[in-house]
């Protein structure tokens, strides 16, 4: 009776583990069936070439670049603020700073991660673009630069708390032999922790690339919902995850050619972050230096 | 100057540049707070909290989000947090090293990595179309669910396996079988860790726009959902409705409803702290 107790227990706890491996097949069923029904209507050339988006207008144009263009856009604004912000904050959380000042500077920082992004859109939209008004006065409502760099304040602890555990995963010795031939710490840094923990920094950078991607509510309040195909900081733009929204919120027909447009856009979204998130792990365990 | 002065000059003004950066983040943070706080704390009042929304921004108010955030959470937690951790245990306790856990464990790293808004679409086709939930609270649930499911079963496997060794040893010792092993002696005292870890999970499912958007959540309900198959809206929908107005009382509004939102995500980041370090004090093998 115990026995067969116990294998019910563990059926069901395989059942459990089973479940996260339906979620990922039914992730790929979905777009994939839906995308397939799409493309027997649009041409797959005109989908990855062309230039304009336009398949709520009269006029539909099925060109995903704008999109991915707006997509690209923003997360590279992300990423120019948070790699050397977030990068510098590792180096000296884990070199400068005093250990009590490391532990409770983290946990603050983590806190960026936590802010909902629905309410980092509204800070975007509302006083980041204002501010930035000021400076740039061509910058018109909504824009990529504000969206842009808010999102790469939020993605900052991705950076700064993954890559201060690599560099703290390097052994005390080799940082003690560099102090020892004399280094100063910001030698000892970029010479000798940093290239020992590079595996490890470009796994959490590839990471936060991977989430600027995805990301959705910054972007949606604050850049814009106008598909354009320009690397143009200043003016409005739609990404990606973007346009899924403005779909949803708005009337489309279900099972209409429109509808099907928020799998095709899915699918290419999901296939940028899979690609980056198994580049990820594949760097993780091919490079990550193991010491004695 | 010589070299070695020129070296100790590079390193100060690095040394300055980080601790810019450093407040640079903080600050943010700060002004975040003050912008939210400044425009939206005078906003909120008894009738803000207890007021059905409305076209004018100053009768709105976010009962409805309110109730369909409670809804949203119970049935999620009740829907994530067994599979959750009896995914965890698995792993942890069950599984050998072979392809197949291998398997698993990089898939549940991949889906940590999708887009929430990606979840957003597989329960549109599968729970509101496949099953016909259609944009109901349960719909909401269950996709939300699957977003979390990633983070329980990680924080599961990692408090399991900080439980010494010796303590199960001793328990097999004593005659138990594997599963009166692991739910008298390992789950109790990695109780602390999988709490921590459900409870930053329910914080991040408060905070999820995106994928309840696709689903179909409404933005505009003037009623209070009484079951799981009823239509529903959530605080992040309200707050991005009133973002996309143009009328200024309805930012006031946003802000208001943000503070709320924010009152509520880091209360249970500072509970999820708590009982971590509450734990880590307590179980000293």
């Amino acid at each position: 009776m115990v026995k067969v107790k116990e294998k019910a227990i563990e059926g069901f706890l395989i059942f459990c583990s089973l479940l996260t491996v339906l979620t990922t097949l039914g992730i790929i069923l979905v777009l994939a069936s839906e995308t397939i029904t799409f493309f027997k209507e649009v041409s797959i050339i005109e989908f990855f070439t062309g230039t304009e988006w336009t398949p709520l207008f009269a006029n539909k144009k099925f060109g995903i670049l704008p999109l991915v263009c707006g997509t690209l856009l923003t997360t590279l604004i992300a990423i120019s603020v948070a790699l050397p912000l977030g990068l510098t904050i590792a180096i000296y959380l884990n070199e400068y700073a005093h250990q009590k000042f490391t532990a409770i500077v983290k946990p603050l920082l983590e806190i960026l991660a936590a802010v909902p992004t629905v309410v980092y859109g509204f800070f975007a939209l509302t006083f980041v673009t204002p501010l930035l008004q000021s400076f740039i006065p061509n910058l018109s409502g909504f824009n990529a630069l504000s969206a842009g760099l808010v999102m790469g304040v939020m993605i900052i602890p991705y950076i700064s708390s993954l890559s201060e555990d690599a560099l703290r995963a390097v052994p005390k010795s080799l940082r003690e032999a560099a102090y020892g031939m004399g280094s100063t710490k910001l030698q000892t840094a970029f010479r000798v922790m940093v290239p020992a923990a590079s595996s490890g920094i470009v796994v959490s950078v590839i990471l936060a690339i991977s989430r600027a991607i995805g990301e959705t509510m910054i972007v949606a309040v604050a850049a814009g919902q106008e598909p354009k195909f320009t690397f143009n900081p200043l003016t409005s733009v739609e990404t990606i995850t973007t346009y899924i929204v403005q779909v949803s919120m708005g009337d489309v027909p279900q099972n209409s050619l429109e509808y099907r447009t928020i799998f095709s856009a899915g699918m290419a979204l999901f296939i940028f972050t899979f690609l980056l998130n198994n580049i990820s792990f594949w760097i993780k365990k091919k490079f990550q230096q193991r010491y004695e | 100057m010589n070299n070695s002065q020129i070296n100790k000059l590079k390193n100060l003004i690095f040394k300055l540049f980080a601790i810019f950066c450093t407040s640079v983040g903080l600050i943010v943070l700060v002004v975040l707070l003050y912008v939210v706080m400044s425009k939206g704390l005078a906003r909120i009042d008894f009738d803000f909290l207890t007021n059905l929304p409305s076209r004018s921004a100053e009768r709105a108010g976010i009962y409805t989000a309110l109730a369909g955030m409670v809804w949203i959470l119970v049935l999620t937690v009740l829907i994530a947090f067994p599979i959750g951790v009896g995914a965890g245990i698995y792993l942890q306790e069950y599984g050998k090293r072979n392809m197949f856990t291998n398997f698993i464990e990089i898939n549940i790293s991949n889906l940590a990595g999708v887009p929430s808004i990606i979840y957003g679409i597989l329960g549109l086709e599968l729970f509101g179309r496949f099953l016909g939930f259609g944009n109901s609270i349960l719909t909401g649930s269950l996709t939300l669910s699957l977003l979390v499911l990633p983070l329980i079963i990680v924080s599961t496997r990692e408090a399991i396996k900080a439980v010494p060794g010796s303590l199960r040893e001793a328990s097999y010792g004593l005659g138990a079988t594997k599963w009166q092993t692991i739910s008298r002696v390992v789950l109790p005292s990695a109780f602390g860790g999988i709490m921590t870890g459900l409870i930053l999970a329910v914080s991040r499912a408060v905070g999820e726009t995106a994928p309840l958007i696709v689903i179909g959540a409404l933005v505009y309900v003037p009623f209070i959902p009484e079951g799981p198959m009823d239509e529903f809206t959530v605080l992040p929908i309200q707050i991005f409705n009133w973002v996309t107005r143009p009328q200024a009382g309805f930012v006031t509004n946003a802000a208001a409803a943000i503070v709320i939102l924010l009152a509520f995500t880091f209360m249970m980041n500072g509970i999820a702290v708590i009982i971590r370090n509450r734990f880590n004090k307590r179980t000293k093998f």
